[in-house]
């Protein structure tokens, strides 16, 4: 693939780079993202990926916008209250960059769709930007059995964490939380609120993230957690080993098929 | 004994805890929703009344973050 003069224009202070250089940006070019969630991890994420010359975004969500996004999710203006978010995302990702494909799939995922989103275009990465237990379990269950990279990451109030799971390369998130808490247990944003900027430092470290795997280039947040606490104003990385005991992805694995947890009603939304 | 939670430094009245004792001891809010790390090493829940935290462990409590939109 090579690039047109627009393109090294475009992409020059990446071109730079001696961590990707033409090469590099031609692998971004080629590469495909899935963004599950175009919200307040999604949105900033999306936008980076773009600029950045992804050449294919999946875009999953089935929400409209709504007038409480847009204190946090920058992918959507006031124009775009009640249109769908996927296409609000398509719309703003086209004006940025039109080397970029959209693809929209304006869907919950569920067990019974997630494996065909996945496999829809072959993504090669995958950034989980959900807001809730059971869709990140799926995520993580899905991936982990279809031998998917992804970024899995939450935010409440002023807190962040995220880790990045490589098939073989450490643990997954059921290492960590083997299962979800029971619904209603642990608050999400809606409950507890978010400072707005929160999903634009985790969502930006998840597109990070996904733009070193695809350049093959630095060390991931595979065998990582990262939190982050904007009070205090304070990253910590704790090294998490893989749990033998793991049920999906464990030396005696539990998990074959994905399931659809339950989740508080009001959650979903 | 002296142990390092979530990377800071603190002292306790005890030779030894119990992962379950310490989650009083160091006043964990919803201790069912808490996963603990014990140098490196997930601890099973199953094994909180049992397993033994000593003196210069590293304890990490790991917390369930379920926003994102």
């Amino acid at each position: 693939m090579s690039l047109s003069n627009q393109q090294l224009e475009r992409y020059s202070r990446h071109i730079i780079l001696k961590e990707v250089g033409g090469k590099g940006q031609a692998k971004l070019l080629n590469a495909k993202v899935l963004i599950i969630g175009t919200g307040g991890l999604g949105a900033p994420a999306a936008m980076y990926l773009a600029a950045a010359g992804i050449g294919t975004i999946g875009l999953v969500d089935f929400d409209d916008v709504d007038l409480s996004n847009l204190q946090r999710q920058i992918i959507h203006s006031t124009k775009d209250v009640g249109k769908p978010k996927v296409l609000s995302g398509q719309e703003t990702i086209y004006e940025m960059n039109p080397d970029v494909e959209v693809v929209t799939y304006q869907e919950w995922i569920k067990a019974d769709n997630i494996r065909d989103i996945i496999k829809d275009r072959d993504y090669d990465f995958i950034i989980d930007g959900t807001d809730n237990f059971p869709a990140k379990f799926l995520i993580n269950d899905a991936c982990v059995l279809a031998g998917k990279p992804f970024s899995h990451a939450g935010i409440i109030r002023f807190n962040g964490q995220t880790m990045t799971y490589v098939p073989g390369q450490g643990p997954c998130y059921r290492c960590i939380f083997k299962n979800p808490p029971p619904p209603d247990a642990v608050p999400t944003c809606r409950q507890a609120g978010v400072i707005g900027v929160m999903g634009g430092i985790i969502g930006t470290l998840q597109a990070s993230e996904a733009i070193k795997y695809i350049l093959g280039v630095g060390s991931l947040l595979n065998g990582y957690l990262l939190t982050y606490d904007a009070l205090k104003m304070e990253f910590r990385k704790v090294k998490i080993a893989q749990r033998k005991s793991c049920p999906v992805c464990g030396d005696n694995p539990g998990i074959h098929q994905l399931e659809d947890y339950e989740q508080a009603h009001c959650e979903l939304k | 004994m002296k142990i390092k939670i979530n990377g800071e430094d603190f002292m306790f009245d005890h030779d030894a805890l119990t992962v379950d004792e310490l989650l009083i001891v160091h006043k964990i809010e919803m201790p069912e929703y808490v996963t603990v790390q014990v140098n490196e090493e997930i601890i099973d829940k199953d094994d909180f009344a049992s397993f033994n935290i000593q003196d210069g462990d590293e304890v990490e409590f790991l917390y369930y973050m379920g926003g994102g939109k």
